[in-house]
């Protein structure tokens, strides 16, 4: 137990993790494996705990049981021996930097400027020289078809237009794992396909991901693996078209027959 | 927008129908203006107000010393008051169960006392403490003063009045900081940015927006509060008026001169605090509310209103 950080290939391990929001057993045992340049999506009815999963893995809630590494590191703690401690508050903000969090509702500063929006986490929190980080942002923002939008608000933009916001700021920390959080559940239909695009050309580019996500077009053409979970659970888990045509288990079958 | 307006679309008849007539207005139109031109003309013809000692004083030396006394105390008031508002509410709102409930008492004291008292309490504090000192708590003293003379009624009433105003300012920044969505919090922590930076970057700058229009009310309140001072013997504005007029019986004359400055004192704030709201409002609507001058000019531009059509989302 003690000494079994995963090797080098494996960007996420989750182990035995369980979750409690009170007395609500949110997670009940989550066992996976993402490795690097991996893209997992997970789906699965709401309140399912594919999304408080996803935030575990960036310790925006903490586990109750069981082990959880990025990139060989233990998130939220430190290992000694057979004891454990809680990181700092600094240390946890480290390891963060490394993970990019995409939400559901965008979360972009209202009061920054898309540009801005980009540039706050390498200028405020790695210190770098504004002059590089803007460089970087603004193509950035051209990568993800902003660059027209650079100096407006998100209140300006669109939906689909601030989620490709989100994206850019988080990619411009540069991380080794994105996290998605239902990047497309609020957006309207038609703004959908072109955060989808942003996020198919990142998969390309071979950026590990893990998305949670109604889209099944989206996991069958980009998802390299595909989990389904319900109450809690991993229930079934494998290559996306496999799962998405041929499920095995019941649960699986129910829910795909009402979102197919 | 732009291109529906070039072209003239044919326009459905307009209804044209005898309007509702409205008696009551013209009536209650009618007592206003009487109202209003017998305040007039009292304001001419009632030799008590005697325009004349307005003048005389309204730019007098020990008038304009005593408005310079309450700009001061304003500002050094509201500066503590905003300052200490801030410290209040962040220590409100921290994990530490003392350090929340600390804050929490300083505002049950000082909101639950009449500021007044608070001023004249401060103005005799001797008869509390008699001497400050630096040392180690409860043992050695190192350098001691005589509280008289760090007191001064100035003092005094910057801590009456700072003190008080921090209670109020706190619940104000507080409600500002718990107005900014949790998902604002989690997208920074995402980022890797920690608690501090966090507030300082993204919290308090949309906290804003809800804490300024009251703090600008609080401001020229404080304004006028400060006349509470006079009673413990500073000299600000009203002070300044009441010696002039306790010299000269020139009680009415001497509170119109007090009561002008302080209305106009408070209008150039007004106009501060909308410049202000203006600028925090920066990414909350999509376009910025005009200046009243950019509203003046286009009115005096623009011969014909249109009315606004709503701005569709791109």
């Amino acid at each position: 137990m003690t000494d079994n950080v995963p090797a080098g290939d494996l960007m996420v391990k989750a182990e035995g993790i369980h979750k409690f929001f009170g007395r609500l057993h949110v997670l009940r045992g989550i066992d996976l494996e993402v490795t690097s340049g991996e893209v997992m999506c997970v789906i699965g009815p709401s309140g399912s705990g594919k999304s408080t999963f996803l935030r575990c893995v960036n310790h925006l809630e903490k586990i109750d049981s069981g082990r959880l590494w990025v990139d060989g590191h233990l998130v939220g703690y430190r290992q000694r021996g057979e004891k454990l401690y809680e990181l700092r508050e600094r240390e946890v903000a480290a390891q963060r930097q490394d993970i990019g969090m995409v939400f559901q509702r965008f979360n972009l500063f209202p009061h920054m400027t898309a540009l801005e929006n980009v540039m706050e986490a390498p200028v405020q929190v790695r210190g770098e020289p504004k002059a590089a980080v803007r460089e970087r942002a603004m193509s950035l923002l051209d990568q993800v078809g902003l660059s027209d939008k650079m100096a407006g608000y998100p209140s300006q933009l669109s939906g689909g237009q601030q989620q490709r916001v989100a994206i850019a700021r988080a990619l411009a920390m540069e991380p080794k794992l994105m996290l998605f959080d239902e990047p497309t559940s609020a957006l309207d239909p038609e703004l959908v396909g072109d955060v989808l695009d942003v996020m198919r050309q990142l998969a390309l580019g071979g950026m590990t991901m893990v998305v949670v996500t109604h889209e099944m077009g989206f996991a069958r053409e980009v998802g390299d693996s595909l989990v389904f979970m319900d109450e809690g659970a991993v229930v079934e888990q494998g290559h996306p078209r496999e799962v998405l045509a041929d499920p095995r288990h019941r649960r699986t079958q129910d829910f795909l027959s009402k979102v197919l | 927008m732009t291109q529906t307006d070039t072209v003239e679309p044919v326009r459905p008849e307009t209804i044209r129908a005898v309007p509702v007539r409205h008696p009551g207005r013209w009536v209650s139109g009618a007592i206003v203006l009487v109202l209003a031109a017998m305040l007039v003309h009292m304001l001419f013809t009632n030799p008590n107000l005697d325009w004349g000692t307005f003048r005389q004083y309204f730019f007098q030396g020990g008038i304009l010393r005593g408005l310079v006394a309450t700009l001061e105390l304003t500002v050094i008031a509201m500066a503590m008051g905003i300052v200490g508002g801030v410290v209040l509410a962040l220590m409100r709102l921290s994990a530490n169960p003392m350090l929340s409930s600390a804050a929490w008492l300083y505002i049950w004291f000082f909101r639950g006392t009449p500021v007044l008292v608070q001023l004249i309490f401060w103005f005799n504090i001797k008869a509390l403490i008699g001497d400050v000192s630096i040392g180690v708590p409860f043992g050695q003293t190192f350098i001691t003063w005589d509280v008289n003379s760090l007191v001064t009624t100035f003092i005094a009433a910057i801590l009456g009045l700072g003190l008080n105003e921090a209670a109020y300012m706190s619940e104000i920044v507080r409600a500002g900081i718990l107005s900014v969505d949790e998902g604002q919090t989690e997208a920074s922590q995402a980022l890797g940015m920690r608690r501090l930076k966090i507030m300082r970057r993204v919290v308090l700058p949309q906290a804003m927006r809800v804490i300024i229009p009251p703090t600008g009310n609080e401001t020229i309140s404080m304004l006028k509060t400060t006349s509470l001072a006079s009673t413990v013997a500073f000299t600000e504005l009203l002070k300044a008026g009441e010696d002039i007029f306790n010299a000269n019986y020139k009680t009415i004359p001497l509170l119109i001169v007090v009561s002008v400055w302080y209305i106009i004192i408070t209008s150039i704030l007004s106009v501060g605090q909308y410049y202000l709201e203006r600028r925090y409002g920066r990414g909350s609507s999509r376009a910025l509310p005009p200046t009243p001058l950019q509203r003046l000019r286009r009115n005096l531009t623009t011969f014909h209103v249109k009315p606004q059509t709503v701005l569709e989302r791109s």
